[in-house]
């Protein structure tokens, strides 16, 4: 499509660039949206998971007769069980379905139950005796790659050792530093659930919340043993994802609990079993050495990276080539050593979370620049802006950016930003909140400025597509995509972008199941609002071609002479007037398939135009910490982004304060504590994620709006850059406050009470 | 095993529950057994206020309350939270500031702020903080919420000033 006009003006219904509200805005206030938890079938059964308690072990064997026994129990099932292939895995199939002689980390599914209650599910999964040999996990990410592999796979997942430059390279200044990234979770708040539904034909329809409806499909119908167009995936309400719902986690069971038994059969996590069921941010150590002149211009940047991948790979192929290649920041640097390693160990697996890979080298390297600026004796923000990346600058990657990079303005507009930041009067608003610890005498403040970015959709040569169909009958249009709509507003995006384009009122968005359109890709990486959003806007511009050509026809009209003015069909030259509901009582339908930009793998040495697009964020925070306790409020973040265009301001506003306080959670409070293997905090009462009391208010000082050359109306994604530099400014506004390097986040009140471990 | 039949009132209406089991939760009693699934369930330990509910207007979260100790109450689930003339100012105000994203934590918070605005219409920010602190959103960093409410007080204020 070529023809970017745009119809005219029609009707109320909100457009491009207006604050749309959300479709489902309504059954999501009233509760009755159905989210996946709240599936009901009247001959429906409940499924369970009995899990490892150990982090490492051999399975001597297993018993289930006492199981079986259990009153109300239909199913039992274990590894030989799965009909299909036995392993699963988002880029390696590297993870059972159930474990069969050996279990990797701590939550690993060993067996499957379906009963007639909750209870007696319970009770079943109790009555399993399975039998043991306690191994010595392997749990060092350092030192992994040294011991015996835990998997056939090996102990190593992906190493990029990334090499940009001369690597002779010496700066007048150099700094230096190791820090390290604990293990955060997604902590959605809709558990994993679902429900299977098994078809007389032996076929089968999955509803579940996911990210990825055709990766699910084509895996599923693998451990299955079936065809892929056997198996239906149909997306059940979506309770927050944040990349926890990339991999699969009760989908193979529920199907076979379900095949097995032929009666439907629903599951449900509890919080504890979320922990254990799905990946976590990977925990990062990386050491960086920094070397710039004496003005301050950076010349090479050293780094290790070791990422702990736990038991199986998931998407850590993806997050460590982020790592690696944005290790750096967006800075020019003409010369770098990046060796990025991701390791497999026996605790829990890690894979996507909002920025995966950028958010961990985000802030180290801004620990870096700060380090580097007082080096130098320079303003960090002139550091920063004296480096900054612009457009047809080299990345590490060798890569040029051909695509926009407005990194100054990023900087400049947040940094400029007058803060309204007032001092706490209030003890509920001092370090400590409502324990009304605090003394004001007692507390310290401390500001600080972080910028951080990541590439946009997928990379290295990966084939990213998304399909969508149009279908204008009647003056309406239905759009159909299989995009998972998991909270960020695609799906007011997509009604948005069809009535720009066709000038309709009413836009019906077709449920998203596999058994209609084609894979839309998944729903990570800042990916849909250009991909399906572009996608539905080349298939609603085939349908407004195909209806003015069929009308041009019809009346012997010139189709030059036609186009779409207020949800009508009329000719430029005057006589022609029609209605756009009588124009298309006989509908009009196109399906188009959405690919970017094409990308490269990177080579040996870590190069090759590996990505699409990028986009920059800013943060500068603001805390108050009470020195005494070691407790930290965080007073005011302020926030720059780059954006590409607005589609939805309201809803980019809610992107930006949403990534913000993942990332203040980061900084300060959430980390899934791994001791020995073994999560230590599997609940919402011991894992603390930001309340409303722990949030400040993110002012927004710009969102720069530069035309993405590729993007639809040029809008890049927006999700994770929020995530990205927001921890890092929090931490560098800690480090002003205290004086303290402060080398890991999350910050605890034992880092600064007893610093250097002292305690 | 099985408990004797007993009442629960819920927005309004009486409903019996049969064949119950000893121990279940209010949340999942309304949830399974009388199909209420507005109220949420993401912690089932009293920490997010997904489930959050009205046991005679005090909010509770139904995950920690026992569903045979709530015979005898008012029961207000979210469903019960519309009126025949449509949604609630709060749940207007929610999808008109952006409150909504995923929307699992909507439900409970719109019935802590009906609480909060019915008993204090006029809350500063920091009272609006404090109540809706039991109920987490994982989405939103809040920031839309709490323009919410500002929208809905508003609206009652000017509907005060106005009568």
């Amino acid at each position: 499509m070529t023809d970017t006009r745009v119809a005219a003006r029609t009707g109320t219904a909100p457009r491009i660039g207006e604050s749309a509200r959300r479709p489902d805005g309504a059954p999501k206030t009233s509760g009755s949206f159905a989210f996946s938890s709240d599936l009901w079938h009247d001959r429906m059964l409940w499924g369970g998971t009995l899990r490892s308690p150990h982090p490492s072990a051999r399975i001597r064997s297993i018993q289930i007769g006492a199981a079986v026994a259990v009153t109300g129990v239909h199913a039992v099932l274990l590894h030989d069980d799965v009909p299909g292939q036995k392993e699963f895995g988002l880029e390696h199939r590297d993870q059972p379905v159930l474990a069969g002689d050996i279990v990797r980390y701590e939550g690993e599914p060993v067996a499957i139950v379906a009963a007639d209650h909750p209870e007696a599910v319970r009770m079943a999964l109790e009555a399993i005796v399975v039998d043991y040999e306690v191994l010595a996990p392997a749990v060092d990410p350092m030192t992994v790659e040294e011991v015996e592999p835990i998997h056939p796979d090996g102990n190593l997942i992906r190493r990029i050792h990334l090499r940009h430059g001369d690597q002779d390279v010496v700066g007048d200044v150099q700094v230096e530093g190791t820090y390290e990234v604990a293990m955060q979770d997604q902590a959605f708040l809709g558990p994993e659930s679902g429900m299977a539904v098994p078809a007389d034909d032996g076929s089968i329809d999955l509803y579940v919340a996911t990210q990825w409806l055709h990766s699910d499909r084509d895996q599923v119908a693998d451990c299955l043993g079936l065809e892929p167009g056997s198996v239906r995936l149909t997306l059940a309400g979506v309770g927050g994802a944040f990349g926890a719902r990339e991999d699969l986690s009760l989908h193979v069971h529920l199907c076979m609990l379900a095949q097995h038994t032929d009666r439907p059969v629903k599951m449900v996590y509890s919080r504890e079993e979320s922990f254990h069921g799905h990946v976590h941010r990977h925990p990062a150590q990386m050491w960086y050495r920094h070397h710039a002149t004496s003005d301050g211009t950076l010349v090479r940047v050293e780094a290790r990276l070791v990422l702990d991948g736990g038991a199986y790979a998931s998407s850590s192929s993806a997050v460590i080539a982020n790592a690696t290649c944005f290790a750096a920041g967006p800075y020019r640097v003409p010369s770098a050593d990046i060796d990025g390693a991701v390791v497999r160990t026996n605790n829990p697996p890690c894979g996507a979370m909002r920025g995966f890979g950028a958010v961990q080298t985000c802030y180290a390297h801004e620990a870096q620049m700060d380090k580097l600026a007082e080096a130098l004796g320079m303003n960090p923000i002139e550091l920063r802006l004296h480096n900054a990346l612009e457009p047809g600058d080299e990345l590490l990657t060798g890569q040029t950016i051909t695509g926009t990079a407005p990194v100054a303005e990023v900087i400049r507009s947040c940094a400029e930003h007058p803060s309204a930041a007032a001092i706490a009067l209030d003890p509920m608003e001092l370090p400590g909140g409502a324990g009304r610890t605090a003394g004001p005498e007692d507390v310290v403040r401390g500001e600080a400025f972080a910028l951080g970015f990541k590439n946009l959709l997928f990379s290295e040569g990966f084939d990213d597509s998304s399909e969508a169909a149009c279908r204008l009958e009647g003056g309406v249009a239905t759009i159909t995509s299989a995009c998972a709509e998991v909270g960020q507003g695609f799906v007011t995006v997509a009604q948005q972008i069809t009535r720009e384009v066709l000038g309709v009122e009413e836009v019906v968005m077709a449920p998203a199941t596999t058994a209609t359109v084609g894979s839309a890709g998944s729903t990570s990486a800042s990916r849909q609002t250009w991909m399906s959003g572009g996608a539905v806007k080349e298939a609603c511009e085939k349908v407004r071609v195909q209806l003015l050509e069929r009308v041009a026809a019809q009346q012997g009209a010139d189709v030059s002479d036609l186009v779409l003015v207020d949800g009508r069909i009329v000719s430029l030259a005057g006589g022609l007037d029609i209605d756009l509901a009588e124009a298309t009582a006989e509908p009009v339908e196109a399906d188009v398939v959405f690919r970017h930009a094409q990308t490269w793998p990177l080579d040996d040495d870590g190069q090759g135009n590996a990505h699409v697009s990028f986009a920059f964020s800013a943060h500068r925070a603001i805390v108050d910490v009470d020195t005494g306790l070691g407790l930290v409020k965080v007073v005011e973040l302020t926030t720059s982004q780059d954006v590409g265009r607005i589609l939805n301001p309201m809803q980019v506003v809610g992107q930006l304060e949403g990534g913000a306080a993942q990332g203040v959670g980061l900084a300060v409070m959430e980390e899934v504590l791994v001791v020995d293997g073994r999560i230590r905090n599997a609940s919402f009462t011991d894992y603390l994620v930001p309340t409303a009391l722990d949030m400040p208010p993110v002012e927004i000082a710009a969102l720069i709006e530069q035309a993405e050359p590729g993007a639809p109306f040029g809008a890049k994604g927006i999700g994770e850059p929020p995530s990205i530099s927001s921890t890092a400014a929090v931490a560098a506004a800690i480090r002003v406050a205290t004086g303290l390097d402060l080398p890991r986040v999350p910050v605890r009140p034992t880092d600064i009470v007893f610093p250097e471990g002292e305690a | 095993m099985s408990t004797d039949p007993y009442l629960l009132r819920v927005n309004g209406t009486d409903h019996r529950v049969g064949d119950g089991r000893p121990g279940e939760s209010l949340l999942w009693v309304l949830r399974e057994r009388l199909g209420f699934h507005g109220s949420k369930n993401a912690c089932e330990e009293g920490e997010c206020g997904s489930c959050t509910v009205l046991l005679d207007g005090q909010t509770v979260c139904s995950c920690l309350v026992l569903a045979e100790s709530a015979t005898g109450c008012e029961i207000t689930t979210i469903e019960g939270v519309a009126d025949d003339e449509g949604l609630s100012d709060v749940q207007q105000a929610f999808i008109d500031t952006g409150a909504v994203q995923c929307g699992f934590c909507t439900p409970g918070l719109i019935v802590s702020i009906g609480a909060l605005l019915d008993s204090n219409p006029d809350p500063d920010d920091l009272t609006v903080r404090e109540a809706i602190s039991g109920n987490l959103c994982r989405c939103t960093g809040y920031g839309r919420i709490l323009e919410a409410v500002n929208v809905a007080a508003a609206g009652r204020r000017n509907e005060g000033s106005a009568a």
